[in-house]
């Protein structure tokens, strides 16, 4: 059984599986954000408050929650990798992150645009999802910053392990506390708890945003993966037999 | 394996070099286990693996048939090593030094004045190790090894920086050591004149 | 030799005989101690500088103009936390030592809070009758910093053990430890505003003294296991 797991979690067998692996994650997700725009932007009513502003929590939502879902993956596959020295867990890792600094990214730019109509600023320091995204983004910037310092693979890998560990024990203290903060302050959110329900024609678009940019994130993380463990096995024979390939490494 | 400390199949790979591969060792009370080889083959890479500082690609050091990961804390109380860099602070004195050094490993029951003296640094007590030359240093070091109460000297280029007396003085107490049946790991790049059993292990 | 038992001493011995080196090192090179002392209170000279001095503002952002400033000044001090140890080779000695590492970590923590965290807390309220700050405030704003002195210490040994020997500075370490520092600044400026702002102060107190406890048992473990890898 354990013989057989680490098969799976080897390195060449990953990057044989990742490859047909991705088109499942891809095509369905690709899909339904295609629904997901079309019924979002043209299906689903104007928001009684928000009018046609509302519409931009179809990539808010999912992006913020992938922002979180790829933190998620850091720290655990660091701390497989720490636990069971698992390679493949420290390559998520290393791919994983520059992926959820991007949804960070895209989470606080949206929710930035998304501000200009409803507050009349493009940033609110009173709001605290925002302002936790925020430090989420420095987190980020700090784990590839550390691996990018350190030369030795396996030393980075172990390294930022670490920190995503205490990172996301961090992320939960940062929400509690930056709720706190704004709650001192009179903080205004743009979606209130117990606030009226969403329509059925405004949530169905909505999920499958999620759906579909999670199968995208998980398409792109398996694409980051391969790529991440060819370059890390580059010395081995199994990717020297790969590129000289006739086939040029399909 | 019934060897005190032995070896098996150890590979390190550092970065994009593999450094050894492979390698295996037995070492027994009384006997020496010399590592050979000219900078840069490995060799403080191997020591800093014996003492369990550097994670291995494949293969594991025992300690009493035990693997060494198993039971670092023990491992680490019947060793002291003697490293390139002193481990010393510059800035306390001899005395201060080795009473913090007294806390990190068992000590043996010995007259410290007997030592220093040997060691000819008694009169050197007082000053910051700063003030001291690189081999009066490294006889400080040597202090803190023959304090330590421990079988197992792992002594990395113990020679460095000493006087001829002082590389003799080595001679002289590592070959005590082992006649008292202590065990010693020592790296050189060149060809040293002890009188026990040497096992070898060429980088 | 290998006869006898020796004797080890106990994990106690070894926290407060690595507090004691450290603050001897310290007190040998008192520059060390003194040069984040400063900073703190350049940091604070700085602010009424820059807005001007109108009581008004003064009194409304000295909370979070001290906490910011003891902060930085902390972090400045964090990164030769572990650095000279490194290169002298002594972090090895420690490493191949019989004593728990963590316990090592925590001794040298402790010796740093002693010698940068607590004095800063004892100057603090010198700055802070300079922001205007009323006699009972100044007490919460100790308070608050004597606890979150003792996090941004634990928090910064992680910070500080992840980034030995890599020479890249305090930039590093900056952008590695100032998110995870946030929730103790955010909790200790605000308290001291509540405070000042005559309310219900409490809470944050309480929240700094378990973040405090819980870096205490959480924190070493995390240092001791970067100090291990850093020095592959």
């Amino acid at each position: 059984m354990w013989k057989f797991f680490h098969h799976l979690t080897s390195p060449p067998h990953y990057y044989r599986v990742g490859a047909t692996l991705i088109p499942w994650l891809a095509i369905p997700g690709l899909a339904l954000i295609a629904y997901g725009t079309y019924a979002g932007l043209f299906l689903a009513s104007e928001d009684y408050q928000q009018g046609d502003a509302f519409r931009i929590i179809y990539v808010h939502v999912p992006a913020a929650y992938l922002s979180m879902l790829a933190y998620a993956f850091m720290a655990f596959g660091g701390g497989i990798g720490l636990i069971w020295r698992m390679k493949l867990a420290h390559a998520v890792g290393a791919a994983a992150a520059p992926l959820g600094a991007a949804f960070t990214f895209l989470a606080l730019v949206t929710g930035a645009i998304w501000g200009r109509p409803m507050w009349g600023t493009w940033w609110e320091w009173g709001d605290p999802r925002l302002t936790s995204e925020l430090i989420l983004l420095f987190l980020y910037f700090g784990y590839m910053a550390l691996r990018s310092s350190i030369d030795d693979t396996a030393k980075a890998d172990k390294a930022s392990a670490v920190l995503a560990l205490v990172g996301v024990v961090n992320v939960v203290i940062v929400h509690y506390s930056v709720e706190w903060w704004s709650s001192l302050h009179q903080g205004q959110t743009l979606f209130k708890k117990g606030g009226p329900g969403m329509d059925a024609d405004m949530l169905y678009p909505l999920l499958a945003m999620i759906f579909g940019f999670t199968l995208l994130f998980g398409a792109l993380l398996a694409r980051r993966i391969r790529t991440e463990v060819l370059f890390r096995e580059r010395r081995t024979r199994w990717v020297r037999e790969l590129v000289l390939a006739p086939e040029g490494g399909k | 394996m019934t060897a005190k400390l032995s070896a098996s199949e150890l590979t390190l790979i550092r970065g994009e070099t593999c450094l050894f591969q492979d390698l295996g060792f037995a070492l027994n009370p009384g006997e020496l286990l010399l590592l050979e080889g000219q900078n840069g083959s490995g060799k403080t890479s191997l020591m800093r693996s014996i003492a369990g500082l550097l994670s291995l690609e494949t293969g594991e050091i025992f300690w009493n048939d035990e693997p060494v990961s198993r039971q670092r804390q023990e491992f680490h109380g019947s060793l002291v090593w003697l490293a390139h860099r002193t481990g010393l602070k510059g800035d306390l004195t001899l005395v201060e030094n080795l009473r913090f050094e007294g806390i990190l490993r068992p000590q043996a029951d010995v007259d410290q004045g007997a030592i220093f003296e040997r060691l000819e640094i008694s009169r050197l007590k007082s000053l910051p190790l700063r003030s001291l030359s690189a081999g009066q240093q490294r006889r400080v070091a040597l202090a803190r090894m023959l304090l330590a109460d421990v079988p197992l000297w792992l002594m990395d280029e113990p020679f460095t920086n000493l006087d001829r007396d002082g590389r003799k003085l080595v001679v002289q107490l590592v070959e005590e050591h082992l006649e008292a049946g202590g065990m010693c790991v020592m790296a050189a790049h060149q060809d040293i004149d002890i009188n026990a059993t040497i096992n070898r292990v060429a980088l | 030799m290998t006869s006898t038992n020796p004797q080890q001493p106990g994990i106690f011995a070894g926290l407060a005989a690595i507090a004691r080196r450290d603050i001897l090192l310290a007190w040998k090179r008192p520059g060390d101690v003194l040069n984040p002392l400063f900073f703190f209170a350049m940091v604070c000279t700085l602010f009424p500088l820059a807005v001007g001095p109108s009581a008004e503002q003064l009194i409304f952002s000295g909370p979070g103009v001290l906490w910011v400033a003891a902060l930085l000044a902390t972090l400045l001090s964090l990164n030769t936390l572990f650095m000279s140890d490194h290169e002298d080779g002594s972090l090895d000695q420690m490493l191949v030592s019989p004593q728990p590492l963590p316990v090592l970590a925590l001794g040298k923590t402790l010796a740093h809070w002693l010698i940068s965290g607590l004095p800063l807390v004892l100057i603090s309220p010198l700055l802070a009758l300079t922001y205007r700050m009323p006699g009972d405030v100044v007490g919460v704003l100790m308070l608050t910093l004597l606890l979150g002195t003792i996090c941004l210490s634990l928090l910064g040994s992680i910070g500080a053990a992840l980034t030995v020997g890599l020479h890249t500075g305090t930039a590093l370490l900056s952008l590695l430890i100032l998110p995870l520092a946030m929730p103790v600044l955010l909790l200790g400026a605000n308290t001291v505003s509540l405070a000042a702002g005559n309310d219900i102060y409490a809470t944050g107190i309480w929240a700094l003294g378990a973040y405090a406890v819980a870096a205490l048992s959480l924190a070493p473990y995390a240092t001791a296991a970067a100090l291990r890898i850093s020095s592959e």
